[in-house]
């Protein structure tokens, strides 16, 4: 960029597109948590709060090289498999243990993985010949598979399936073949039936009731009856902001968390819906680009996969809303109320302004 | 720890940037592909489907609320009914359409009795249901208070009085201690039901019979798809799936044996149980003091809460199955059969008791009953005097592992298995047992007191009864059972409920269990028995044994007297009996707290719960 101005003056290398898009979709984020919260502004204070963590989360990290970056990924991938085996031991929560209580606050180790994972398999991937061996695939899925597995058994099968998706997002960027793929795709389709069996309960429940919502509507169809009858009767253009009868009567469970788009479709109707779709497109086809301009293979890599995986959040949850796939806890990226998905899109955001900042030219 | 050192392949950069482009492309394809299938997804429910959706969202909400299914009613073996259910009247306030919620209460106050509890549940409920949503304030209200809203309607917006079927007990603290009650329903009910089934539902089964049958009593909820005004009004029914009601229970009590128990143990605290040994059924139980189950089915008020709370003898504490009283005498039988059975004496075999009993010379003595002793008894005189002597020396010469083990067939120690939540086991003592309570070993001399039932033996009165019962029906254990037949709605054939057999007690040579039972005939029949004032003119043989828990030590050479001990120090007494002896059709356990002995206090209330039984059952 513009080079004539001295690093030591400290301006901090970000990429001002991203930046405006991202910063967009934040703005549409908090209006809608106080839209669906009630209109509570300490709902909204807070989620502020946690988006400026984000974001120097993001600041920070898009100022550290990508090599740098790349030479701490084998440890920050241990680290967070080690954290995954200490939640099984020592993991808190109601119903399924995700979280690690270290006094002062609790996290999820699953979420260090949605970074640790595209960032190992571009760490692995990066000294190889691409397109990867199958040598290479053996390797780069035993790395996807263990901690997915550790997260699945948490349990916590929506999480597991983002971070060996995103995994995947990596080995496909890296170019494996088609044919690989396919006969991958045919052993997943083969092993279904396996799954189901290794699914609790309430997890099939979860598919049945997709399969089926009007077969229990007061129990496990009512999310997404409610959620549907929300989405349809804003129509074309929307009820308008804070006009939602459907979230205002509270009919819609979750609606400031993973349901806050049915609120945003019931008061903005299809239009708002489709622009934000293409809103996040953008964030996407922006990240994708900035792949194609980075440096090396690791940046690349991990650039396009965290820009993929981000897209996969949105179609999970707009399917998940208008009742086209099943309810698994995915939240609207940067949208949703919530802290610790926000921190962990916005230090992806911030990986890909690294690459952007370090591209190929700038050197 | 994952690299391959000594390996660096030679990468072609454009290559791969090329191979990343054409996949980023790719991915970029399939991602608009996605986009355009949820946008059509959004277009279809927002744009084609609006209209329907529309409607069922804008002013005319549709609603989907559950219809709660009717509770099964609750009968005794001849039908009488013994939980009703009954229409009544609660007070519900919509916070939506009130506009000043304190003034509101305030003039509702005015109108209904509301008190500090009403609004205490009704600010905590306030967070658990939706603004639109009904909260109930006062339930079951009077006539006159029903009649005052109704005039007073038109100036109270958001109020509502709405009907709903209540609980009822018309037997009141009779049956306290067996059918148990309902109660509002919270949230750890939640826990242990299946939520949806529960959302209609206000009441719920929180302890006896109501709580144990709760899933087979409440029924399956019904869903009415309604729709609704923007105030929350209900203006027409869409679709109704009508809600499958709860089972009738039949329970195998007689109310009128049951309230010959209870009246006949009075004021004293105590309890009583019979059951029927040719099939386990449980005819009569009584816990007194009892406390009236009606209290608690709407919600009841912390003072009256705490006066049934700390009322003297504390009557929330079911006695039949959760007191623990030591056996005393009563379990001589059983160790006299012990004996008999396992070939340690025989039926000839015959003690001299002189008063006093010692395990070694000038070592402590225990004593017998009776002041220098009954001289020669065999074990069918050692019954109907209730020998101790006997007892020790025979208790010496099983020692306590079998003791234990020949015991503990008839059920002691552990659960009877009643079809009642929370039963007490009691202790059937043994080395082990007393290795793990108190870390110590296993002496002689408490081997010799537990010949008689004392020391660390302690039985309730439901054990006692299904032990008895084993002895007079040929050894065969059954789980007693309350629930005598349920009958499902809608007319279906009734299903007879037998109480399962569980245990067989092993009989070796049957005139041993015959000795046993003669002994006890003799102490009611006998010249010298202990309950002879039992049979007084009966219409049928009546045998049974008498029983007194000591409530406190007495240091040798201590005499009691009865009359010289404070009533709170006095030994319970206890009292087993059945009847008629040749063709036993009942077996009742009595323990009267602080009785003094057994036969004045405890027989005849076995005798009156007797009568009851087998005089109706004489004249068919």
């Amino acid at each position: 960029m513009k080079k004539w101005i001295p690093h030591w003056l400290g301006m901090p290398r970000l990429d001002p597109v991203m930046l405006l898009l991202i910063g967009l979709v934040m703005a549409v984020g908090l209006f809608m948590v106080y839209s669906a919260s009630g209109q509570n502004p300490a709902l909204v204070e807070r989620q502020a709060i946690r988006l400026g963590l984000g974001l120097v989360a993001m600041l920070v990290l898009s100022q550290v090289p990508p090599h740098i970056l790349r030479a701490w990924t084998p440890w920050l991938y241990l680290a967070g498999l080690i954290l995954l085996v200490a939640t099984w031991f020592f993991g808190v929560g109601r119903g399924a243990q995700r979280w690690l209580d270290l006094g002062i606050f609790r996290f999820q180790p699953s979420e260090i993985m949605k970074l640790a994972v595209p960032m190992m398999l571009a760490w692995y991937l990066h000294s190889r010949l691409l397109p990867p061996t199958l040598r290479d695939v053996a390797v780069a899925l035993a790395m996807i598979v263990a901690p997915a597995f550790l997260i699945a058994r948490q349990p916590d099968l929506g999480t597991a399936m983002l971070v060996a998706v995103s995994g995947g997002f990596t080995l496909f960027l890296a170019g494996i073949r088609w044919r690989v793929i396919a006969s991958m795709a045919g052993i997943a389709v083969a092993a279904a039936p396996l799954l189901w069996m290794g699914m609790k309960e309430y997890q099939r429940n979860r598919v049945r009731t997709f399969l089926d919502p009007d077969a229990d509507p007061l129990g496990q169809g009512w999310n997404i009856i409610q959620s549907k009858i929300a989405v349809g009767s804003g129509g074309l253009t929307g009820k308008g902001w804070l006009g939602g009868t459907q979230s205002r009567l509270e009919f819609i469970p979750e609606r400031h968390t993973d349901f806050i788009l049915a609120v945003f479709s019931e008061e903005f109707g299809f239009l708002g819906v489709a622009l934000l779709l293409l809103l996040y497109l953008a964030v996407i086809a922006r990240g994708l680009f900035v792949a194609s301009l980075a440096r090396d293979t690791y940046s690349r890599l991990l650039a396009g996969s965290l820009a993929l995986i981000l897209f996969v959040y949105v179609i999970v949850n707009g399917g998940m809303v208008s009742g086209l796939l099943p309810v698994v806890g995915v939240p609207l990226p940067l949208i949703s109320y919530g802290g610790t998905s926000a921190v962990t899109l916005l230090a992806s955001i911030g990986i890909m302004m690294s690459v952007y900042g370090h591209r190929k030219f700038i050197h | 720890m994952f690299g391959h050192p000594g390996q660096q392949p030679i990468k072609n950069e454009a290559d791969e940037v090329r191979l990343f482009v054409s996949r980023a492309r790719i991915g970029l394809i399939i991602s608009l592909l996605c986009l355009l299938a949820i946008g059509s997804r959004y277009f279809y429910l927002q744009v084609i489907q609006h209209e329907e959706f529309s409607t069922r969202s804008d002013n005319n909400q549709v609603d989907v609320r559950p219809v709660p299914p009717n509770r099964g009613l609750i009968y005794d073996r001849r039908g009488r009914l013994l939980a009703e259910n009954i229409p009544a009247y609660r007070l519900e306030l919509t916070p939506e359409e009130v506009s000043d919620v304190e003034a509101t209460l305030g003039e509702l106050a005015a109108l209904v009795d509301i008190d500090q509890d009403d609004l205490d549940r009704f600010q905590r409920n306030r967070r658990h249901y939706r603004d639109f949503q009904g909260i109930p304030i006062v339930y079951n209200l009077s006539e006159q208070e029903v009649a005052r809203l109704a005039v007073n309607r038109h100036r109270l917006h958001g109020i509502e009085v709405v009907p709903y079927l209540s609980r009822h007990y018309p037997y009141g603290e009779l049956l306290t201690h067996v059918l148990g009650y309902v109660g509002r329903l919270d949230a750890d009910d939640l826990q242990s039901v299946d939520a949806g089934n529960y959302r209609g539902t206000s009441l719920i089964g929180k302890i006896g019979i109501e709580r144990f049958y709760e899933s087979t009593l409440h029924g399956i909820s019904g869903v009415e798809t309604v729709e609704i005004n923007s105030r929350g009004r209900v203006l027409k029914v869409i679709q109704r799936d009508d809600p499958v009601a709860g089972s009738d229970l039949v329970l195998s009590l007689d109310v009128n044996v049951q309230r010959a128990a209870h009246e006949t143990l009075g004021d004293r605290a105590g309890s009583v149980v019979a059951i029927d040994p040719r099939d386990g059924s449980v005819i009569a139980m009584v816990s007194r003091p009892a406390y009236d189950g009606n209290a608690f089915v709407n919600g009841i008020d912390s003072t009256t809460y705490q006066g049934i709370l700390n009322a003297p003898g504390r009557p929330l504490f079911n006695r039949s199955i959760n007191g623990g009283y030591e056996p005393g005498s009563t379990l001589k039988p059983f160790v006299g059969l012990a004996g008999l059975e396992l070939d340690v004496v025989d039926r000839s075999w015959r003690v001299f008791s002189n008063g006093e009993f010692f395990i070694e010379e000038g070592g402590r003595p225990y004593r017998d009953w009776k002041d220098g002793g009954h001289g020669w008894v065999g074990i069918e005189a050692a019954l109907e005097q209730s020998v101790n002597t006997y007892f020790y020396d025979l208790a010496l010469k099983l020692g306590i592992d079998r003791i234990h083990s020949y015991l503990s067939q008839f059920g002691f120690g552990r659960p009877t298995g009643i079809d009642l939540p929370g039963e007490g086991s009691g202790i059937l003592p043994s080395r082990d047992w007393k290795r793990g309570r108190y870390n110590e070993p296993w002496y002689p001399g408490e081997t010799v007191i537990s010949g008689i039932g004392q020391g660390f033996n302690v039985v309730t009165p439901m054990q006692l009864a299904t032990g008895v019962s084993a002895l007079v029906n040929g050894g065969t254990i059954r789980r007693p059972r309350l629930l005598f037949a349920v009958k499902p709605p809608g007319g279906a054939a009734t299903q007879r409920v037998v109480a399962p057999v569980i245990g067989e007690v092993p009989v070796s040579d049957p005139r041993d269990w015959q000795a046993i039972l003669e002994g006890m005939r003799l102490v009611v029949n006998g010249a010298r028995g202990t309950a002879r004032s039992v049979s007084l003119d009966a219409p049928y043989v009546i045998a049974g044994k008498t029983g007194t828990a000591q409530v406190y030590g007495l240091a040798a050479g201590e005499e009691y007297e009865e009359s010289e001990v404070a009533e709170n120090l006095r030994h319970h007494a206890l009292f087993v009996a059945f009847a008629p002896f040749d063709d036993p059709r009942i077996v009742v356990s009595v323990v009267v707290d602080h009785g003094g002995a057994g036969s004045t206090r405890a027989a005849p209330i076995a005798r009156a719960v007797l009568d009851a039984w087998l005089q109706q059952e004489w004249r068919p």
